[in-house]
């Protein structure tokens, strides 16, 4: 296609990603760079049904005065990010010195909300992401070699765990595992463990959303390498049938360098998804032993009663970095790969 | 004829000319909480609406919306049914408008324990009491020979005696849920425990000292009575652990008492279940709970119309003598001609026994939000008390310095 076709094919999409996209991303940014002005209190009498009491209150006609002047608020720089819920840099320093052992440094850290979400996005990242493409390949792969007249049904119901909306599938497993649900209460039984639960251990928390997240993200793996497999040519199977080569030589020499470029694709999508992973802590009330960096910013936003824009801000933007590094290998792979087909 | 038509139509809309207030326009349009007693409440301020608009959106999530839509201009709603502590984002942000005026045109049938001032200015009108006390099955405590639990320490002996017997696994419920049920739980305790969140005169907060290790340690043990999922049970889910019979002491909101004591589930237990006031802690003698209120506030950035109209169909409710006589049941009304109920036993111990009300500060907002996720584990047994209270303390200065607060 020649560069301006591309252009004015593109422009509509670019200019929709520009407004809805690139434009929130950027006040986004600004606003990670603001605090709240200096709040003006003043001691006030207030009365309840209950009795009267001294104790203070905002003063609105001077923090009116304020917020007009600079309705933005108060430069912070980057305040946010280095402050004890964020990157908390002074904290780091403090363990550093302090602390004897490097475990006990570990401890700490891991005891920053930031961190403590952080680690948790990547735990579950790393095990659903390549969990998801095995598992979806695995699928695609059986699928592929059962009878035709069957394949419709069964595909169907292989990609049900995608149509289930993500929030009622978690759910439902959420009611399943409680201590007195069918698998809560069976575990129980096997452990000979009447305190036993799934929902207030974290590491079975942990796990429970892990087995989820891949139960509900194999489908999509599974649909796009299902396509991909019927674009393999016979004929070199063929031949490697011919040649002896077994059906698992036949898959790493023939069937997986075909689809590779899908197999990226695939792993970038599921990288980016599960970094966002959010519906899961809400479905299974995870949030005493399960925070995403997405949940971070959802309790900033709406978990409390005064809204902190600036701390939502600075997590989002810093979502964004995680992602950019995340899929940088693959990014770079499919550069080079793109320059030298070139 | 004409005459007699007349007056039989007189006849007829004479008496609907007693509920509708003659309000000529504006629209009304009102974000509330979602049970009975409001429902009710909105329902009795519909009957007077006259020819106005009249909307309601009734949400569990309206502490979400309230902020949002009050601080569009002209706000979504134009009244916001509020509590001591979700005034005060409406008040921190100046989104609600001063009642004065409006209460001495058409506040008539409201009394003055009624208003909520500050700084001599009406900001809301409130209409029901809210608190969290003890509920008991009589029929387990009368069969193990437990006397009514009036401390928590009390409450923690006889749940580990009903353990003991093997009748129950887990006897107590209280709404754990990690995040703001949590939270509130620490707040009753610390409350009880004689505690002050913050030092006098400022926002520094004061809670990493032997009461707030205190008031973790009694958690924990009652968490250990509880349904080990306690971290994931609110109000509703422990309500329906009650009427399963899995639990024989509980802590919950008296505005629950109504579902739970209606004819729905199985009679035994709702014939068992007793109310009581809520119980003091580490021999204290306030109890170890919060008084609620929940009032009427007006959305400042909406027309004078609109405020007029709500009001007087909103003051309707909030003097409605047969409002209060029919739902008596729903609520603790603080509207006059309030006969309590049995089901008000909570909420009139509390006040009686001199319960505190919930601290209505700017900055107490922050501090129910760090204690909700950070006292989690310590409950789960991964953290020491002076560990997770320094880390609430921590979590909240930060958000405080985010926020101007310090």
């Amino acid at each position: 296609m020649p560069n301006k076709t591309f252009f004015w094919f593109f422009l509509p999409t670019g200019l929709a990603m520009i407004l809805f996209i690139g434009l929130p991303i950027i006040s986004t940014g600004i606003q990670s760079f603001y605090a709240q002005h200096d709040q003006v209190v003043k001691e006030v009498k207030k009365c309840d049904p209950f009795g009267c009491t001294v104790s203070i209150v905002v003063d609105n006609e001077e923090t009116t005065k304020i917020r007009d002047a600079k309705p933005l608020g108060k430069f912070n720089g980057f305040g946010t990010y280095i402050d004890r819920n964020h990157l908390a840099v002074d904290e780091i320093k403090k363990f550093w010195n302090e602390t004897e052992s490097f475990g006990a440094f570990v401890d700490q850290v891991t005891n920053l909300p930031f961190y403590k979400a952080l680690i948790f996005t990547l735990t579950y990242c790393l095990f659903v992401t390549p969990n998801v493409l095995l598992l979806g390949f695995i699928i695609a792969l059986s699928l592929n070699a059962v009878a035709r007249k069957i394949r419709g049904p069964l595909i169907f119901g292989t990609i049900l765990p995608m149509i289930v909306t993500p929030l009622v599938g978690s759910l439902v497993l959420f009611w399943m595992i409680d201590s007195q649900g069918i698998i809560g209460a069976n575990i129980q039984n096997l452990m000979n463990d009447p305190y036993l639960s799934l929902k207030s251990s974290k590491t079975l928390t942990w796990i429970t959303i892990i087995i989820y997240g891949i139960w509900h993200h194999s489908p999509f793996a599974f649909v796009v390498f299902y396509a991909a497999l019927q674009t393999v040519p016979q004929e070199p199977i063929e031949a490697a049938i011919i040649d002896g080569a077994s059906r698992l030589q036949r898959i790493k020499h023939i069937v997986l360098p075909h689809i590779y470029p899908v197999v990226t694709f695939v792993a970038l999508i599921s990288l980016m998804d599960n970094f966002r992973v959010f519906e899961p802590i809400i479905g299974f009330s995870a949030e005493g032993s399960a925070q995403s960096l997405s949940w971070l910013i959802y309790d900033n936003l709406v978990n409390e009663e005064v809204i902190l824009f600036g701390s939502a801000a600075a997590t989002s933007m810093m979502t964004i970095i995680g992602i950019a590094i995340l899929l940088a290998p693959v990014l770079i792979r499919t550069w080079k790969e793109f320059k030298t087909a070139r | 004829m004409r005459k007699i038509l007349v007056s039989l139509l007189f006849l007829l809309f004479g008496t609907s000319a007693y509920a509708d207030c003659n309000i000529k326009s504006g629209s009304i349009n009102i974000l509330a909480n979602d049970f009975p007693a409001l429902r009710t409440f909105v329902e009795t301020s519909k009957q007077c609406k006259g020819s106005a608009d009249f909307k309601v959106t009734h949400s569990s999530e309206h502490n979400k919306i309230a902020v949002p839509a009050l601080t569009a201009n002209p706000s979504e709603f134009s009244a916001r049914i509020a509590a001591n502590s979700s005034i005060v984002p409406l008040m921190n942000q100046d989104l609600i408008r001063p009642l004065d005026d409006l209460v001495k045109k058409y506040g008539k049938g409201i009394q003055d324990s009624q208003l909520i001032t500050i700084d001599g200015k009406v900001m809301a009108v409130a209409f029901m009491a809210n608190t969290q006390h003890l509920y008991y099955r009589e029929d387990i405590l009368k069969d193990m020979g437990i006397a009514v639990p009036t401390t928590y320490e009390e409450v923690v002996a006889a749940s580990e005696k009903i353990r003991a017997s093997g009748k129950m696994k887990y006897p107590y419920a209280a709404a754990y849920k990690a995040g703001w049920n949590l939270a509130e739980e620490f707040v009753n305790m610390f409350i009880g425990h004689g505690g002050e969140f913050f030092k006098a005169g400022s926002a520094q907060p004061n809670i990493n000292n032997a009461k707030g290790v205190a008031t973790l340690n009694m958690l924990k043990k009652l968490s250990e009575l509880s349904n080990p999922d306690y971290l994931t049970h609110d109000s509703e889910a422990i309500k329906v652990e009650w009427e399963s019979g899995n639990v024989a002491l509980m802590t919950l909101w008296a505005s629950r008492s109504g579902t739970l004591l209606d004819d729905e589930g199985d009679a035994k237990i709702t014939a068992a279940t007793k109310l009581t006031g809520p119980a003091t802690v580490g021999g204290g003698n306030i109890p170890a709970a919060t008084l609620w209120w929940d009032g009427f506030t007006l959305a400042k950035n909406r027309s004078d119309a609109d405020a007029e109209a709500t009001f007087r169909a909103l003051a309707h409710a909030a003097s409605n003598k047969k409002m209060v006589a029919d739902a008596a049941d729903q609520a603790v009304w603080l509207v006059e001609g309030f006969v309590p109920g049995p089901k008000s036993i909570g909420v009139i111990e509390a006040v009686k026994m001199g319960a505190k009300p919930y601290p209505m500060l700017p900055q107490m907002g922050l501090m129910h939000g760090a204690l909700g996720s950070e006292i989690v584990e310590f409950l789960q047994g991964k953290e020491s008390a002076e560990q997770a209270l320094k880390d609430v303390e921590a979590a909240y200065i930060s958000k405080a310095k985010e926020q101007g607060f310090l």
